[in-house]
């Protein structure tokens, strides 16, 4: 079937196979391999893009849910447009080293974006709460709660101005 | 001109770029074309005769390009999977190793175990196919546990290892241990399981091969971490591909953790098929695939006592494990329960007699092996809960028995008595800097706030050591390696100045492109953005063992560091040449070349210029060309240690344990990225918490079926079951190694189980309860308080 969205900004039409899941069109026909996959029972979080501006785990989500949606990856992450820079939570996450191998943190930062848009005021209990279907076993999430912290900070700011 | 970054700074990862925009280049993420899709067919019985296998139904299934079983391997006379280590028995008997083939062949001896191979044109037409094979299976009792596994009439998994036992291991001084027991004033004995764990990286395993038939070449792309070692035992092990005609690659890799430093059966399977089948062949492993087939870690059952005076001197240690190694012998399986597990039951005390035997054996699960810490947090869990055992029943506080036994800094080097010989440490430097970090002073206010809420608080302790940078080639022979474990780097100066090292150890997730380009930096005074690093690939890579045992910066690096003063070197003949001095005279400092009291110099760059446009040249003397390659085998391990505190809560009403305080003070020598260092402690450590606190891989008996297999089954930490850890360094340098660096990728982990456990027992201590099994989850808690037959609630 044909399927029509915008995905990270452009608008795009794809042939799926009605059973794809979002996360096997992006990396397999899309080329889009920033979305990762690690697990088969929706518990890692690697896979998370923002369908309509929401946190979505792409591997459980079938590609037709997508017909005339608004879908946001990892490649599409970005500062101000035009701007040619990282958005301020992926800066965040490189000041303060908040990943170390680097699969899981598509999935971090998607989710992250979109706990920050969320609550402006977060917490530190908040972000780990809102990390909780987001495994890293790397870092031990420390600094991945103080990057989050100061990602969600530099957005605030810049909202401000 | 960028900047010079060096020892000691702490620059912002090259790495992060890739990886914070979706541009990492994962085994996963690669395609080739004309790539066909693999699938693993694996035994879903524990134990089972292989009657047959019918293939037809399978083979006419749309889009099956081949299905591939043990018998095509026999056919085919490929070799079994080779270990890595041979041990021996106290006589030198040396172990059973039965043979490991990639596709069973007669019998399968674990769910999960490769029983065939389907290609197709996609993974949805293998798996359809997959379900087809009609195999024939005998079923038998399986056996998991070890305790169970030697016992008489027991299932045997092999017929030429009798009681499954592959080897009965032992080490140190057996007579001057039951000696100093007969001498002593206390004996403090302990029983206790170290649970099996799955090391779980984020990335699934994954492998990609080609078959060039041009130019007789393969191509393995696989999630290794240590592509030259994978190269030499599948190529010249198993499926008999000359080592110049096998290319193995491992890009990005999702985290390994010991996990993917094995050469695993799905790697020779695949390359084999693609030559077979003649197109690329892809497979990508779910993670329930992983949870039984990624070789798992740990998993001991045990049996200590600790001898002491009437003062709480250790006089003597006695430790009895079963160990066990799963269905077969992974690739360093037998070395981790042995040579890993008894040399450090010295732990960082002077205890004068160490005993220590280890029956090593097989039961009908995923084969076990190195798992972050191999073998060395088993040894310190026995120890530093053994000595708190010992103290609680003594009567002396646990910090100070301890302090009583704790090898003084003045008194190193320190030969323990099982075999290895600490260069340097100062385990009460770490303690007293822990004890002030973790703020003990205070903890009866806090543990009297918690008793206020209905909590039981508690305190625990683990001082530590640990042996790391794999190692002396000549040491580890004597032990029984097959291999050396030397390291290797390249340093190419190109004409224009910038560098590119080429290092056989594997960054995945440590940050080597970082911390080695700042070694380089520092070193030649080279910008920090002018030195790439290249890694995980045979044919760019000279050689390598690869990344494990906290190995790459202390034996890796130290490579590098040679080959960068050997760089040094030829820039001085050539500089001495251009600036018309003798070599003695040149000088090298802050990247110029200079004659020593005078203002003549040359830049680095320009000597990286005139290696390569030698018009004005030494040519007489010197080759053009600057690049470098240096080979480094340590002379001894390196020996990292520390002092953990951790500080839980436990919520009698659930049983609920929540780990509020976590304190490391850590010796791992020089640091070179310090921000990277405490990333590796950070990640270390809560990889000891989930042992201590929530994984474990649970097998049921009799059947041999993994309980415990998907996330949803096996408790991985999550952000919120942590509280912020404050770690620290404490660092005395390494005496032999060129950086006076130890290592800190495990450091973490060795430290911590104990140190959440001891704080476990101490909040339940009032209730009579001296020791408990890992991981200390709600539900074993609450049984046990409901056992305890005393008052649940807080006073």
């Amino acid at each position: 079937m044909q399927i029509s969205f915008t995905l990270n900004g452009r608008p795009t039409t794809v042939d799926v196979e009605p059973a794809t899941l979002v996360a096997e069109l992006l990396r397999e026909q899309l080329h889009l391999t920033g979305t990762h996959i690690g697990c088969d029972t929706s518990q890692c979080g690697a896979c998370i893009v923002h369908l309509d501006g929401l946190p979505v785990k792409s591997c459980t989500l079938l590609a037709p849910a997508l017909d005339g949606a608004t879908l946001l990856t990892i490649e599409g992450l970005q500062g101000a447009p035009g701007s040619n820079q990282m958005h301020p939570m992926q800066e965040a996450f490189r000041e303060h080293h908040g990943l170390q191998c680097g699969f899981c943190t598509p999935g971090m930062l998607m989710t992250a974006v979109a706990l920050a848009a969320e609550k402006p005021d977060l917490t530190e209990a908040d972000v780990r709460h809102g990390l909780e279907g987001n495994i890293c076993r790397c870092t031990g999430y420390q600094n991945i709660v103080v990057s989050v912290l100061a990602g969600a900070a530099a957005m605030n700011a810049a909202k401000g101005e | 001109m960028g900047n010079v970054i060096g020892i000691g700074a702490a620059p912002k990862r090259k790495e992060d770029q890739r990886f914070l925009t979706g541009r990492g280049n994962y085994v996963s993420d690669i395609k080739r074309p004309g790539m066909a899709a693999g699938v693993f067919v694996r035994s879903p019985h524990g134990h089972a005769l292989l009657r047959g296998i019918d293939k037809s139904a399978a083979l006419a299934s749309s889009g099956v390009i081949a299905v591939l079983t043990g018998d095509d391997v026999k056919a085919d006379g490929l070799g079994s999977l080779p270990c890595g280590w041979g041990i021996s028995d106290a006589q030198g008997v040396p172990m059973k190793e039965p043979p490991f083939p990639m596709l069973a062949q007669g019998k399968v001896r674990f769910v999960g175990d490769m029983v065939a191979f389907v290609v197709a044109e996609t993974p949805e037409q293998a798996n359809a196919a997959a379900e087809l094979l009609a195999i024939d299976y005998e079923v038998l009792p399986s056996v998991v546990g070890v305790l169970e596994a030697v016992r008489p009439g027991a299932p045997q998994l092999f017929d030429d290892v009798p009681n499954n036992i592959c080897c009965d291991w032992e080490l140190g001084d057996k007579a001057a241990v039951e000696t100093a027991f007969r001498k002593a004033a206390h004996v403090a004995k302990l029983s206790l399981v170290n649970n099996r764990l799955i090391g779980n990286p984020m990335e699934p395993r994954a492998a990609i091969a080609e078959y060039e038939p041009g130019t007789d070449r393969f191509t393995l792309w696989t999630t290794s971490q240590f592509p030259h070692v994978v190269r030499f035992l599948m190529g010249a092990l198993v499926l008999n591909i000359p080592q110049h005609k096998l290319r193995v690659v491992a890009p990005d890799v999702g985290g390994g953790f010991g996990v993917k430093q094995f050469h695993y059966g799905e790697e020779a399977v695949i390359t084999w098929a693609a030559k077979r089948v003649k197109r690329p062949v892809k497979w990508v492993a779910s993670r329930s695939e992983g949870y039984i087939s990624d070789r798992h870690g740990r998993d001991h059952v045990t049996e200590a006592e600790l001898a002491l005076d009437e003062t709480g001197k250790f006089l003597a240690f006695r430790v009895n494990t079963l160990a066990n190694m799963g269905g077969y012998l992974s690739t360093f399986g037998p070395n981790i329960p042995t040579n890993l597990y008894g040399p450090l039951l010295g732990g960082v005390y002077t205890t004068p007699a160490i005993y220590c035997n280890v029956k090593v054996v097989f039961t009908n699960t995923v084969p076990v092996d190195a798992y972050r810490g191999a073998g060395r947090p088993e040894a310190t869990f026995v120890l530093e809960r053994i000595v708190d055992v010992a103290a609680s029943e003594m009567g002396i506080d646990r910090v100070e028995i301890r302090r009583r036994n704790m090898i003084p800094k003045e008194a190193y080097p320190y030969q323990t008595p099982v075999l290895v010989q600490y260069d340097s440490g100062d385990p009460m430097g770490c303690l007293d800097g822990a004890l002030v970090a973790a703020n003990v002073n205070n903890f009866g206010i806090r543990k009297a706030a918690s008793a206020s809420k209905g909590k039981f608080r508690g305190l625990g302790y683990s001082t530590y050591v640990e042996a790391c940078g794999l190692a002396p080639s000549r040491f580890a022979g004597r032990l029984g390696a097959r291999g050396g474990l030397y390291e290797s780097a390249t340093v190419r100066v190109h004409p224009t100045g910038q560098v590119t090292v080429m290092i056989g150890t594997h960054n995945h997730g440590q940050g080597h492109e970082t911390t080695f380009a700042q070694i380089v930096s520092d070193k030649l005074g080279v910008a920090f953005e002018n030195v790439d690093i290249v890694f995980g690939d045979t044919d760019r890579v000279q050689f390598g063992m690869g990344t494990y045992g906290s190995r790459s910066l202390v034996v890796g690096g130290a490579a590098l560091s040679k080959a960068t003063d050997k760089v040094i070197a030829k820039g001085k003949k050539i500089a001495a040449h251009l600036l018309e001095a003798a070599e003695v005279d040149i000088q090298f400092e802050s990247g110029k070349f200079s004659v020593a009291g005078t203002d003549r110099a040359k830049t680095f760059e320009e000597i990286a210029g005139a290696a390569y446009v030698p018009h004005d040249y030494p040519l007489e003397i010197l080759e053009p060309g600057l690049e470098e390659q240096a080979y480094y085998d340590p002379v001894n391990f390196t020996y990292p240690g520390g002092c953990h505190i951790a500080e839980v809560e436990v919520d009698p009403e659930t049983g609920t344990v929540t780990l509020v305080n976590y304190t490391a003070v850590d010796d791992v020598g020089t640091v070179i990225n310090p921000m990277i260092v405490e990333g590796q402690l950070h990640g270390g450590i809560v990889q000891g918490v989930g042992q201590a606190l929530f994984e474990s891989a649970v097998y049921d008996e009799g059947s041999g079926q993994l309980l415990s297999g998907s996330l949803m089954d096996y408790c991985m930490p999550r952000a919120d079951h942590l509280p912020m850890m404050k770690v620290a360094t404490h660092s005395t340098l390494c005496t032999h190694t060129p950086m006076g660096v130890k290592g800190c990728g495990e450091v973490g982990t060795i430290g911590s189980p104990a140190a959440v456990i001891n704080a476990v027992v101490d909040a339940l201590s009032h209730l009579g309860v001296t020791h408990v099994d890992m991981p200390a989850t709600p539900n074993r808690i609450w049984r046990l308080l409901q056992n305890a037959s005393l008052p649940v609630a807080a006073e």
